[in-house]
């Protein structure tokens, strides 16, 4: 079974893909799916070959509907800042950020939600993977940014991939 | 109901419209190259989303048939918007700033991009991350 579905999470979402790419359920391209989900995982196996620790349940709900509600927030407050905020106000700063997750998957996933959240994109990773770098496009006091974060969205990553 | 749910996708058309004219304003009128990478990155994910939101409401009430495309569209984007955001931020650290203007890691170790070692991620990323330096 482990080695069929090395990845079993993502072979549940394969199928689900693809019959949302279909369109319209019928069960041949239930068949179909379930091809994809034995073919993919397996040709992509060498390339990830630990199996991430991911709990589902409430949490990772919550979670996505807290960076949903961000996004919507934070693209008002940088279309006012692009709007109404004359370039020689606006102070963009580098700031790093400690990391304690240490899943890559889970540095990954933190990583999507700093791009995906507007006003931060995370833009490298140190070397050994302990730290975040981030470029803010208005932060008058970058500390808060970095408090704001780890607080946010790290700490609860900490608890979905555990 | 129909004028409702007229109402309710043209504010949504609207809304997206207007995301979309901020995020290509930004990418013209932001200083500098780090901070023009802002603005599209950001106006893909409320305008691009509430686009998709409308056309899903328009079928669904109107033509009566739900189309799932959109929410794989939505899914698609947000999966490759940060990549590219990220790839873009990489080619531009690489060309344009040095060792001494990025903030320290704190980690001990540099930064990826401007590393003078090879590339540690050759031989296997995944244990490293767990073990080393914790």
């Amino acid at each position: 079974m482990r080695r069929l579905f090395p990845h079993p999470y993502l072979s549940v979402l394969l199928v689900i893909i693809w019959l949302l790419l279909v369109n319209d359920f019928r069960w041949g391209s239930l068949v179909f799916g379930l091809i994809l989900s034995i073919l993919i995982p397996a040709f992509i196996a060498p390339y990830w070959p630990q199996r991430p620790t991911l709990r589902f349940g409430w949490k990772l709900i919550a979670y996505f509907l807290l960076v949903i509600w961000d996004i919507i927030v934070a693209n008002i407050e940088v279309a006012k800042i692009v709007l109404f905020k004359s370039n020689r106000d606006l102070k963009p700063a580098w700031i790093a950020i400690p990391l304690e997750l240490r899943s890559p998957e889970a540095i990954s996933v933190l990583a999507g939600t700093i791009t995906l959240t507007p006003g931060t994109v995370s833009c490298d990773l140190s070397e050994c993977g302990h730290a975040l770098l981030v470029h803010c496009l208005h932060a008058p006091d970058p500390d808060s940014v970095v408090v704001d974060i780890k607080s946010r969205y790290e700490a609860r990553l900490m608890e979905i991939f555990s | 109901m129909d004028l409702f749910f007229e109402i309710l996708v043209t504010a949504l058309l609207v809304i997206s419209g207007i995301f979309g004219f901020v995020g290509s304003y930004g990418l013209v009128k932001l200083p500098e190259p780090m901070t023009r990478l802002h603005a599209p990155t950001k106006a893909a994910t409320l305008g691009v989303g509430s686009v998709l939101i409308a056309s899903m409401i328009y079928f669904a009430w109107f033509n009566g048939h739900v189309s799932w495309h959109e929410l794989l569209i939505t899914l698609f984007i947000f999966l490759t918007a940060p990549v590219t955001g990220l790839m873009i931020a990489k080619a531009n650290i690489f060309r344009h700033w040095s060792k001494e203007e990025l903030p320290p890691t704190g980690a001990g170790t540099g930064w990826a991009t401007l590393s003078d070692a090879p590339s540690l991620m050759d031989d296997g990323a995944d244990s490293r991350l767990k073990h080393e330096g914790d």
